[in-house]
């Protein structure tokens, strides 16, 4: 589904990569917590998978394809099998919770009809059914989240991408937001989630991957946010040397 | 399902940035009635060449009594007169030559009168010091510069003018006027194609937030640029519309209008002329929009 072959992505305001020497593969179905401090290559990995961002080294391949052969053009074609959702929500102010969603569908180019369908099914598997005509800001964090969720499952995507969903959220709703994830996923869905919710990963008990200073430190299934083993921490002097 | 929602946002994009759209109407209308200005010079020209290259002549001047140069202010002899019409008769010549006629002091004289009626110099001249001449009309009037080097050398003859040299003044002026009307417009489209640009990416700036979700969830390039393209197009359609009537308005009213009754020697362009500019106006309008909010638009289209 995703595989990683010996990733490196460096930025050129950084002589630190964003990634090192990243392998990993992420099959079909899987739900994977992507973890690790803020700068430890989380967002970067994500935004590898979307092709926002070309790896410095190494090749990615999603959904069978090999992204360093997809053209610029097709890239939003291959966009289209996959979902994103934002720590931020990304929703349209102006537009009703419906249009919100129906929006990704008028842009693909899908028939009025199915806009038809499938809208208000996506809102009615995320909860907000008696909410279609409501606006973003009369709706509260959790509820925006899942309007987001919805937009990006409404197409059905192979896979995912959700970047720190509920950074925004209280416990509680986040809670919601994770059985909604979950549900997706039991659907058939691969699910990445970059989080730094501790309490979230240790009660999912799923595959967990922890990212440091751009290197995978360990890939564990059923895994919790803090491992039992010592971490290994790189330290860079800069290359002189020399500490004072 | 797509062309609606496409309408709706250049629809959208225009509204929310009217006063932009307006100078852009503005700045293509001018640069483009400049353009337009610039080609119905040249149609005016030509049709000016056509009109007079056919009748113009060339003047075999003979000495008279007031001649100065080679002449020594003697009349020309009936033998050194015989002399020319001979030449003119020549095998060296004669193909070259479609017609020619004498003109004496009496003849030339009467149209001297004719052209400076009214005028103060027309009493003061006297038949005797007007020129005789031969005019000349050529098969080519291109082979003037053969006559002169023929006759102007021989005595008797003072001097041989082809007419064509004054008309090129005027064609010379004319063509000035249309290169600096050319020059203009090149400026004012220049400014034209920025003024686009930059309305475009307002346009794309203030709606750069569904512009992402788009790119995000995989909308096509072509379908995220249309609006855009189609907006700038739209704004300098209008212009060149606005231009094109302009143009006609030009021809319709003052050329015809005032410029043909007024002088009525000379042939002026008509509206079918001016019909002819045109779609070459609102072609350029569309074409330069186009290429310079696709230009614009690009940025937002990176992946």
């Amino acid at each position: 589904m995703i595989r990683f072959d010996s990733v490196s992505k460096f930025y050129a305001s950084n002589s630190r990569p964003a990634l090192n020497d990243v392998s990993i593969e992420i099959l079909k179905g899987e739900f994977v917590f992507l973890v690790g401090a803020s700068g430890s290559g989380k967002s970067s990995f994500l935004r590898l998978v979307l092709k926002e961002e070309r790896p410095s080294k190494g090749r990615i391949h999603v959904l069978g394809q090999d992204l360093g052969s997809i053209p610029n053009r097709k890239v939003p074609f291959f966009r289209r099998n996959i979902g994103v959702v934002f720590q931020d929500f990304r929703l349209l102010p102006n537009k009703t919770v419906f249009d919100n969603v129906a929006f990704t569908l008028q842009v693909i180019g899908k028939s009025k009809g199915f806009i038809q369908e499938a809208v208000p099914d996506t809102l009615k598997m995320v909860g907000l059914a008696s909410k279609t005509a409501r606006y973003p800001h009369e709706l509260s964090g959790g509820e925006q989240q899942r309007v987001a969720i919805a937009r990006a499952i409404v197409n059905k995507p192979a896979i995912l991408l959700a970047d720190e969903p509920t950074g925004n959220l209280d416990p509680s709703t986040s809670q919601g937001i994770m059985t909604l994830l979950e549900r997706i996923n039991s659907g058939g869905t691969t699910v990445v989630m970059a989080t730094h919710d501790a309490g979230i990963v240790d009660q999912m008990q799923r595959r967990v991957v922890e990212l440091s200073a751009g290197q995978v430190m360990r890939d564990e299934r059923e895994g919790g946010y803090v491992t039992a083993a010592v971490p290994v921490q790189e330290f860079s002097l800069g290359g002189t040397g020399v500490v004072r | 399902m797509r062309w609606s929602l496409i309408w709706r946002e250049v629809g959208q994009g225009l509204a929310r940035n009217l006063s932009m759209v307006v100078s852009v109407v503005l700045v293509t209308f001018i640069s483009l009635t400049f353009v337009g200005a610039a080609i119905l010079l040249q149609f005016q020209v030509n049709q000016m060449k056509g009109f007079w290259y056919d009748r113009a002549e060339v003047a075999v001047y003979l000495c008279s009594p007031v001649s100065l140069g080679t002449c020594n202010q003697a009349e020309a002899s009936q033998e050194q007169k015989d002399a020319v019409q001979a030449q003119l008769q020549s095998e060296t010549l004669a193909p070259y030559v479609e017609s020619f006629e004498f003109e004496n002091h009496d003849q030339a004289y009467t149209r001297f009168q004719e052209q400076f009626e009214g005028n103060a110099v027309a009493d003061l001249v006297t038949p005797d010091l007007l020129s005789e001449a031969f005019w000349v009309k050529l098969a080519d009037p291109d082979d003037a510069e053969l006559l002169h080097d023929s006759l102007s050398s021989l005595a008797g003859v003072e001097s041989v003018v082809d007419q064509r040299s004054y008309l090129d003044q005027i064609f010379s002026v004319l063509n000035a006027a249309s290169i600096t009307a050319v020059a203009i417009a090149v400026l004012m489209l220049v400014a034209a194609v920025l003024l686009i640009a930059t309305t475009i990416r307002l346009s794309a700036f203030s709606r750069r937030r569904e512009l992402s979700i788009m790119r995000l969830v995989g909308a096509s390039n072509r379908f995220i640029q249309t609006p855009f393209v189609l907006e700038g197009v739209l704004a300098a359609l209008l212009g060149s519309v606005l231009a094109g009537a302009a143009i006609v308005g030009i021809v319709y009213f003052f050329v015809q209008g005032y410029l043909s009754s007024t002088l009525t020697t000379i042939s002026f362009i008509s509206v079918d002329d001016a019909l002819i500019v045109v779609p070459i106006l609102l072609g350029i309008g569309a074409l330069l929009a186009a290429a310079s909010a696709n230009v614009a638009i690009s940025r937002y289209l990176r992946v």
